[in-house]
């Protein structure tokens, strides 16, 4: 395998130490990742037992009511519901009975816990417990918590996988199991490429339909693609299937060595792994070349959202040639994000959790020539004459495996770009 | 419990928010949990707020709960303090933090903090945002206005903007020029541009404009008890209801009405031949009472359509709503469920939605031309130009507004003469909207005329092949009347089969 980027670096940040201040979050709740989760798993519908704040952050996160008749939904609390004057189990049990009747698609259901569901300790487990026993086996209910007391932002997939390992049936085939809601596009590429491999034995988890079997046991080895499934890593490690650790697939460096990874556990030598790669790899270098013209030599700054933040600080600065001042990251699970640590250069500064005005005094300070943040703090950041990204585009854009590592890399250089385009001074 | 797809309204604290970013030096400390930060995008995002909106939530955890959630906020406010300097500040709980009962108003008035603390009680599971808005500003009245001398000239204050509204920016700027014609200038504008500072010298008006009923009725009321100030009761949207403003503030002030109308374009638009073609449009209105009640009178008055339903989703405004219905002969409908108002405009079949961002949604899966007249608004409701809703200009705006997602009259003959047109087809839609022009599918093959009717509803007539063809044929925007003309025609003479015939006898029935 030629290797196309830097040497890795002497000891990379995997034992660095880590900045950790607490001190107000400007991050999203778990119930956001519901935007993405929705269109991935089509016959699935979310339905969130909260308040009209939950509903309210549904329909403003993602700018969406885009779609008409979407697949999930608020059970919105209501007074009697908070002061004991109704059964809550039994209004919730109404309402799902109300809804799987007018909507007859759906397979699955998930009931979303929320901040003041866990905080009144409505018991979600038993409902969905009874609930499925009603309504099996045209519908299968399950329940994960999307709170913001329990989960950050892209924590709410995880949850919602984790809370389908449990009931997954038992196999002992030896297999190959993806982990992570991907674009299907992109999911379809990289089967593509681990068939070309010989590797056929793929399960996908989520599976786009509920009645695709997906199975798990002692002979499954998985493989995340997305940085944030760490519960989810560990429920499947309690069904006996072993992780294979590799940095994430963004940029041909990180998608040659995931696939790697998996190429190596399943025996594939090593001109076979060539022959299916080289051409893609090419292809990946030339896009990412592109918008590297802009990068090469930019500094960036990270602030905590979705825990894709290693994996692209490390994309960012082996193969766009950019520097990065500060990575943010809400959680840093080392077993999850070690391989992509190794590879960050050494002294970088990492910080874990936040207190969002002392972070904005250092991003301020440190002046980058790009800050990737939230939507909230994008326009005051750019008003003040810094340029940003806004994180959420990352998750919810085509980025992973070769074929998108040009649009990745794009994502990042577009903001600088326009910034130097722009010109709105007289002409003498 | 009650199932929600779209909510029209935000929590109550979004409310509170609203106020805050509309003002300056007031910040807010919310006990929140994390993620609840949410709500500054919709600033920073919708609004294109070139600042964060100044608020500190506590953002508390699962682990912050089995500690001290009290001493979290506590931390927060002291801080706030220090970092932002603010002149006042107010102080609440979002609808988890209502829950855990921390009390933060008791807190925050406890710590001695040398500025003015406004504690905020917003029930969150019985109130929405503009409840929020209007008691927060209420409070912020209450707790700061005080007696004071009025001014020598005769001075308004404009009552009811927030961060957030739709279209305050610029009614802001009609409703001062339409005040300065008068002579009248304006003392304070809140909540949207005034300080805390600001506020206690509201007594020093001569009167309020109360813009906004949503947003500041409470704190006009307060005003007219407590200090005297009178407010005005019309809303200056629409040309008779400027008319009708001006008049008011002449008999509050005891000046001459005065308002040069050289500006004013939509009478002479509406009066123009090209509007014929307006004439007798069935309109569904939906929104903010104070927005409908407006678009109602406009519609029927200065625009020539013909009302066929109205209704919003405030249940503060039901009672003038349903009054209003009353009037222009139709059923309200209160309802804050986004899947009535889609029902309810399945069934009545206007050719247009005056309506919000939500049943722009509505209107696009059934094929309904909609105007946006109310929030909830999208970042597309913020334009970069100039574009009240208020005053004489926001009458021309409205016009345009209006008529744009129509199909223009000369192009509405075109449709009707050339009905099988290649271009001037059914699904081609209005030519001035832009996107990519759909070529006619190639000519389906003739359906067979003795295929099975569709089985009908019990009681209801059904269609005929020949008759659901010839349908077809009228162009797309006066189909869905002309289906429901036909079928109450039908069902009044008891027809059973609907045929080509009773196409075109309903048709004379209801001609104009």
């Amino acid at each position: 395998m030629t290797q196309h980027t830097p040497p890795p670096p002497t000891t990379g940040c995997r034992n660095a130490p880590v900045l950790k201040q607490r001190g107000q979050h400007e991050v999203f709740c778990g119930l956001t990742g519901i935007i993405w989760l929705h269109r991935k798993m089509q016959d699935a519908f979310f339905l969130v037992v909260g308040s009209r704040t939950c509903a309210h952050l549904l329909q403003s996160a993602a700018g969406v009511m885009i779609f008409a008749e979407p697949r999930f939904g608020t059970a919105i609390l209501e007074e009697t519901d908070l002061a004991g004057l109704a059964d809550a189990q039994d209004e919730l049990e109404r309402e799902v009975d109300r809804l799987l009747a007018r909507r007859s698609d759906i397979r699955q259901l998930f009931l979303v816990g929320s901040c003041p569901s866990e905080v009144i300790k409505l018991d979600l487990a038993k409902a969905s417990e009874k609930l499925s026993a009603k309504h099996a086996p045209k519908v299968r209910v399950l329940n994960y918590s999307g709170s913001g007391i329990e989960t950050t932002f892209t924590e709410g997939e995880d949850a919602c996988l984790a809370s389908m390992v449990p009931a997954l049936p038992a196999t002992d085939k030896r297999q190959l199991m993806l982990v992570g809601a991907l674009p299907d596009v992109v999911e379809d590429q990289a089967l593509d490429l681990l068939a070309q491999m010989g590797i056929e034995d793929i399960t996908v988890l989520p599976a786009r339909l509920a009645d695709t079997e997906v199975a798990v046991g002692p002979n499954t080895v998985f493989a995340l693609t997305q940085p944030f499934l760490g519960g989810t890593h560990a429920t499947l490690e309690r069904r006996g299937a072993r992780h294979l650790p590799a940095p994430f697939p963004f940029g041909e460096e990180g998608t040659t060595a995931w696939l790697h990874a998996v190429a190596r556990e399943f025996g594939v030598d090593q001109d076979l792994f060539d022959a299916v790669t080289d051409a893609p790899r090419a292809r990946a270098r030339k896009a990412v070349a592109k918008a590297t013209e802009t990068l090469n030599g930019k500094s960036v700054f990270f602030f905590p959202d979705s825990q894709l933040e290693i994996p692209l600080a490390r994309f960012l600065t082996r193969e766009c040639g950019m520097t990065a001042l500060e990575v943010g990251a809400p959680f840093i699970h080392k077993d999850v994000v070690g391989p992509d640590m190794d590879l960050l250069a050494d002294g970088t500064q990492l910080s874990e959790g936040q207190d969002v005005d002392l972070q904005l005094e250092r991003c301020r300070a440190a002046l980058p020539d790009l800050t990737v943040c939230g939507l909230g703090l994008a326009n005051p950041l750019e008003a003040e004459g810094l340029t940003t990204k806004w994180a959420i585009e990352l998750v919810f854009t085509p980025v992973h495996f070769y074929e998108q590592a040009g649009d990745l890399a794009a994502l990042f250089s577009r903001p600088i770009r326009r910034r130097e385009a722009l010109k709105l001074e007289a002409a003498s | 419990m009650k199932l929600s797809v779209w909510t029209y309204e935000g929590p109550p604290h979004v409310g509170a928010l609203r106020v805050a970013t509309g003002m300056t030096g007031l910040h807010y400390v919310l006990h929140a949990p994390q993620g609840d930060t949410y709500a500054d995008l919709l600033f920073t995002m919708i609004e294109r707020r070139n600042h964060r909106p100044p608020i500190t939530y506590t953002t508390f955890q699962a682990q912050d709960l089995s500690s001290d959630t009290a001493q979290l906020f506590k931390t927060a406010c002291e801080n706030a303090y220090e970092r932002f300097k603010p002149q006042a500040m107010i102080v609440g709980a979002s609808c988890t933090a209502e829950l855990i009962q921390d009390d933060p108003g008791g807190m925050a008035e406890m710590m001695g903090m040398p500025i003015p603390i406004i504690p905020l009680e917003l029930p969150s599971y019985q109130r929405k945002e503009n409840f929020g808005c209007d008691e927060t500003f209420f409070q912020l009245c209450r707790a700061l206005a005080e007696p004071t001398d009025k001014t020598a000239e005769v001075t308004a204050n404009l009552i009811g903007p927030t961060g957030l509204g739709f279209r305050h920016r610029d009614d802001i700027v009609e409703v001062t020029a339409l005040l300065k014609e008068m002579g009248i200038s304006v003392n304070v504008c809140a909540p949207m541009g005034s300080s805390p500072d600001d506020l206690k010298r509201l007594g020093a008006a001569h009167f309020n404009v109360l813009m906004y009923p949503e947003t500041g009725e409470s704190a006009c009321r307060w005003m007219e008890r407590d200090l005297g100030l009178p407010f005005t009761k019309t809303v200056p949207i629409g040309v008779g209801a400027t008319r009708d403003f001006v008049a008011e503030v002449s008999k509050l002030t005891g000046l001459p009405a005065k308002i040069d109308e050289a500006r004013l374009r939509l009478p002479w638009y509406s009066a123009s031949v090209d509007s014929t073609y307006l004439t007798g449009k069935r309109v569904f209105i939906f929104g903010d009472g104070t927005h409908v009640a407006a678009a109602a009178r406009i519609a029927r008055d200065e625009m020539g359509f013909e009302v066929a339903g109205l209704g919003c989703y405030n249940r503060e405004m039901a009672r003038p709503i349903r009054a209003l219905a009353k009037e222009y002969g139709v059923e309200a409908l209160i309802t804050d469920d986004y899947l009535d108002v889609e029902q309810t405009i399945e069934a009545l079949a206007p050719e247009m939605i005056l309506g919000t961002q939500m049943e722009r949604h509505i209107g696009k899966r059934l094929g309904i031309p909609c105007a946006v007249i109310s929030a909830p608004v999208h970042v597309q409701d913020y334009p970069a130009r100039y574009s009240p809703l208020m005053g004489l200009e926001g009458a021309n705006v409205i016009f345009d507004t209006w008529v744009h997602p129509l199909v223009m009259g000369l192009e509405e003959h075109l449709l009707n003469m050339f009905r099988e047109d290649f271009e001037f087809y059914d699904d081609a839609g209005a030519s001035h909207h832009g996107g990519t022009h759909v070529p006619r599918a190639a000519d389906a093959p003739p359906v067979a005329a003795a295929e099975t009717p569709a089985a009908a509803e019990p009681g209801q007539a059904i269609w005929l092949a020949d008759a659901e063809r010839e349908l077809k044929k009228i162009p797309f925007f006066v189909r869905g009347k002309a289906r429901r003309n036909t079928e109450s025609f039908a069902a009044e003479r008891g027809v059973a089969e609907i045929g080509v015939d009773t196409l075109y006898e309903a048709k004379a029935h209801y001609a104009r």
